[in-house]
């Protein structure tokens, strides 16, 4: 089963600054993928380096088997909707698609105007006369209606209000419910993403903190309370993500793929959100000390 | 025409596919889903409720495996058995049981989060042991 | 892409073009009639000693509404190459880097090469039919006027005759391009097109013109009886003498003393002090310093020898800024 994106040491750097550093991921096909991390580590340069948009200073990527945005037939089999849902101010919403039909070979012009009769939009209105909900449902009209083999999508619901970024996913898991495409949805708002996602990726601090089936993660993180201890104390097995301790008591986010069994310590299931903030915290904190523990 | 809709609680910490399971057997035990009912396809019900399509296969198949539905390739996911008769009148004699020990445990001098607290750990050890 | 090209690019075409409307109008209209008079007062069939027939001419053409559309069409022909690049180059990328379409449209199955050639080579053939086609309506309605004026050749006349204005076009719209891609901006785009275009066209007649081909020169002893300018103040004197060349261009007029050495006075209290000024005796006093006229110019017959050459050298810097702009799209932007 090949790989719908695969990267190998892959890093992005503007001027002085690295954007991605030393990113390797195999994601599997048919995954809702989120891409999860805070503002600035990379996760617009990563889906960018996804779709051709940049290209990398090191490392090297390949999506559905070939290098992104290598020649027409590889940009029709990637479907992508920029961050902002860009769209052209001064042309109709029949205009885009126009535009669509006529630069996409691929293009199911029956499937974008069912889309548009049933998301209610005018076709002839201009685009930037359309709301920011109406203007993210059109750009992603046009990112699926060319059939993609792979929508990749740069935090498309961040400035929608609560109602039209439900109708932005809804939308969006209908196309994948019908047409069986791979999805890399990126969000800084974990809660979003949690019904929607079967594959997470924590990008902080320009690097992976960690990738997986959503399921194989929660499976095997747990939080152990107890009472105070040192960390190099734990059995071997367990992988410590984050810990804080005060005089009394520990808590620790740890790894493990077997069952954890220490009666000292009540052992508590995550959920993808305090996953994810045990990473981004842990991966903050490598960056502010060298120390990795938090102690008082 | 969907026969029940489904709902997620973001917050309940429960995992979306045993929602889903969870409301498909209350709608059976209910009466609302009967015998030979088709259950909403992956696509109705992604678009309702914005959940990945993963997720409802997975809660179907698990419903399939406890032999309540049945797939028809190419036609639906059909409701096999129902739940009502399991009615929980049925089990009178376990609730009565169920009901001395409650007062027992309050006689002791347990309060009603102790009480919950001594419940869910020995059950939950009993289903882990199970598994 | 050139149907999406066309209706970015409608509203920017249809006022500058609008403005071209207007004046074409004005030519055609009061055209005709110059022609006419250049014929009934002999001038466009003399070819020689034709003050006469020049100095008639114009008393009767240049009324009010001719110089006006004179003038209109002097300016315009100057604006034009700018507004092209200010207006049609620089938003041409700018807007869409601006607004984030660029990453709406590369993802829409077309290559960057691709959208940008349509783009440039689209817009860029109609700046330069645009500018071509006025030029040449512009140059046959002012021929009379410029043979009575004999100032073809001059800065303030050459640009707007003849074909320069399609190499100015070409390129200042490929400056607006090139500031486009890398500005990113398009009001910060459009300043520093307008800037470079001001530049070049000013620097053209200064350093680039008078070279183009090699001004006939000659060095002369000074006419002292038929100057063109003398200067005296307190401290020196300067003189220049005419330059017999109808119609042609003075590149560069001096005159210098019998060692070479520029001649710059003192005058001559004597016969040219303010006190005592007699013309005759100046003109004696100079005449017997021996003075030469250094002097070169571009005679009126290089009109379009000049024309080729310096169309040649823009559309030249067009292509090699346009190369530029394609390696620029495929290597750096993203």
């Amino acid at each position: 089963m090949t790989a719908v994106i695969e990267t190998n040491g892959l890093g992005r750097r503007y001027g002085r600054r690295q954007a991605l550093s030393d990113c390797t991921l195999s994601i599997p096909p048919g995954r809702v993928v989120g891409l999860v991390g805070p503002n600035g580590a990379g996760k617009s340069t990563l889906l960018q380096l996804a779709c051709g948009l940049l290209a990398p200073t090191s490392g090297t990527i390949e999506v559905l088997g070939a290098r992104p945005a290598s020649g027409p037939a590889q940009v029709a089999r990637v479907g992508f909707v920029a961050q902002d849902t860009p769209t052209y101010a001064g042309l109709s919403v029949a205009d885009h698609l126009r535009l669509g039909a006529r630069l996409n070979p691929g293009w199911d012009d029956g499937l974008a105007t069912a889309r548009i009769r049933q998301l209610g939009l005018d076709p002839g209105q201009k685009a930037g006369k359309l709301s920011g909900g109406q203007r993210a449902q059109l750009a992603l009209t046009l990112a699926i209606a060319k059939r993609p083999e792979l929508l990749i999508l740069d935090e498309p619901v961040a400035s929608l209000d609560p109602l039209a970024r439900r109708e932005f996913m809804r939308t969006l898991m209908e196309f994948t419910a019908e047409h069986e495409a791979s999805v890399v949805l990126s969000s800084h708002l974990v809660a979003d993403l949690e019904r929607v996602c079967d594959y997470l990726i924590v990008l902080a601090a320009s690097r992976v903190q960690v990738a997986g089936e959503v399921d194989e993660l929660l499976a095997t993180h747990h939080r152990l309370t107890g009472a105070a201890r040192d960390p190099a104390t734990f059995p071997a097995g367990h992988q410590v993500i984050q810990a804080s301790h005060t005089e009394r008591q520990s808590t620790v986010i740890v790894r493990s793929s077997a069952p954890i069994d220490d009666p000292s310590c009540s052992v508590d299931k995550l959920d993808l959100e305090d996953l994810v903030l045990a990473y981004m915290t842990q991966a903050a904190a490598v960056g502010r000390t060298p120390v990795l523990e938090t102690t008082r | 025409m969907m026969v029940i809709e489904f709902h997620l609680d973001g917050r309940s910490g429960v995992s979306p596919y045993m929602q889903l399971i969870h409301q498909v057997r209350q709608a059976m035990r209910l009466g609302l889903l009967r015998e030979g009912d088709r259950l909403p396809t992956v696509k109705d019900v992604v678009a309702k409720v914005a959940i990945n399509p993963n997720t409802v296969l997975k809660a179907y198949r698990e419903l399939e495996y406890e032999g309540l539905v049945q797939p028809r390739p190419g036609v639906g996911t059909f409701v096999t058995r129902t739940l009502s008769d399991e009615s929980l009148a049925a089990h009178g004699p376990l609730r009565q049981e169920l009901e001395q020990w409650l007062t027992r445990a309050r006689a002791a001098g347990l309060d009603e989060e102790s009480i919950e607290a001594l419940f869910l750990s020995t059950f939950r050890a009993a289903a882990g042991e199970k598994a | 892409m050139t149907w999406l090209t066309w209706r970015q690019f409608r509203t920017q075409a249809w006022l500058v073009l609008t403005a071209l409307a207007a004046l074409a109008v004005a030519l055609t209209v009061t055209g005709p009639n110059l022609a006419r008079l250049s014929r009934s007062t002999g001038l466009a069939a003399c070819q020689a000693n034709c003050e006469a027939a020049a100095d008639n001419f114009v008393n009767q053409a240049m009324t009010v509404v001719n110089s006006r559309v004179y003038v209109v069409a002097l300016v315009f022909m100057f604006v034009l190459p700018g507004i092209i690049g200010v207006f049609w180059g620089a938003p041409l990328i700018a807007r869409e880097l601006e607004t984030g379409t660029h990453r709406l449209i590369w993802n829409q199955s077309v290559t960057r090469t691709r959208w940008l050639a349509v783009k440039l080579v689209g817009v860029g053939l109609v700046s330069m039919v645009t500018a071509g086609v006025f030029s040449l309506a512009v140059t046959w309605w002012a021929a009379p006027i410029d043979k009575a004026n004999l100032d073809r050749m001059l800065p303030m006349v050459f640009p707007g005759r003849g074909i320069v204005p399609i190499g100015y076009a070409a390129f200042a719209f490929v400056v607006g391009v090139t500031a486009g891609m890398l500005v990113r901006r398009t009001i910060p785009a459009m300043a520093v097109t307008l800037v470079v275009v001001v530049a070049a066209l000013v620097a053209t007649p200064l350093y680039l013109r008078p070279h183009l081909v090699t001004p006939v020169s000659f060095t002369a002893p000074l006419d002292t009886s038929a100057m063109q300018s003398v200067r005296i103040t307190e401290t020196d004197m300067t003189v220049t003498g005419q330059v017999n060349q109808p119609g042609a261009w003075v590149v560069s007029n001096k005159t210098v003393t019998p060692s070479g050495q520029p001649f710059t006075g003192p005058a001559d209290l004597q016969t040219c002090g303010r006190a005592n000024f007699s013309k005759e005796g100046c003109t004696a006093w100079l005449a017997s310093l021996d003075l030469r006229q250094q002097a070169s110019y571009q005679p009126a017959s290089r009109f379009w020898a000049l024309q080729w050459y310096e169309t040649a050298v823009f559309l030249a810097l067009s292509a090699l800024l346009s190369a530029f702009c394609f390696w620029w799209v495929r290597r750096r932007l993203a």
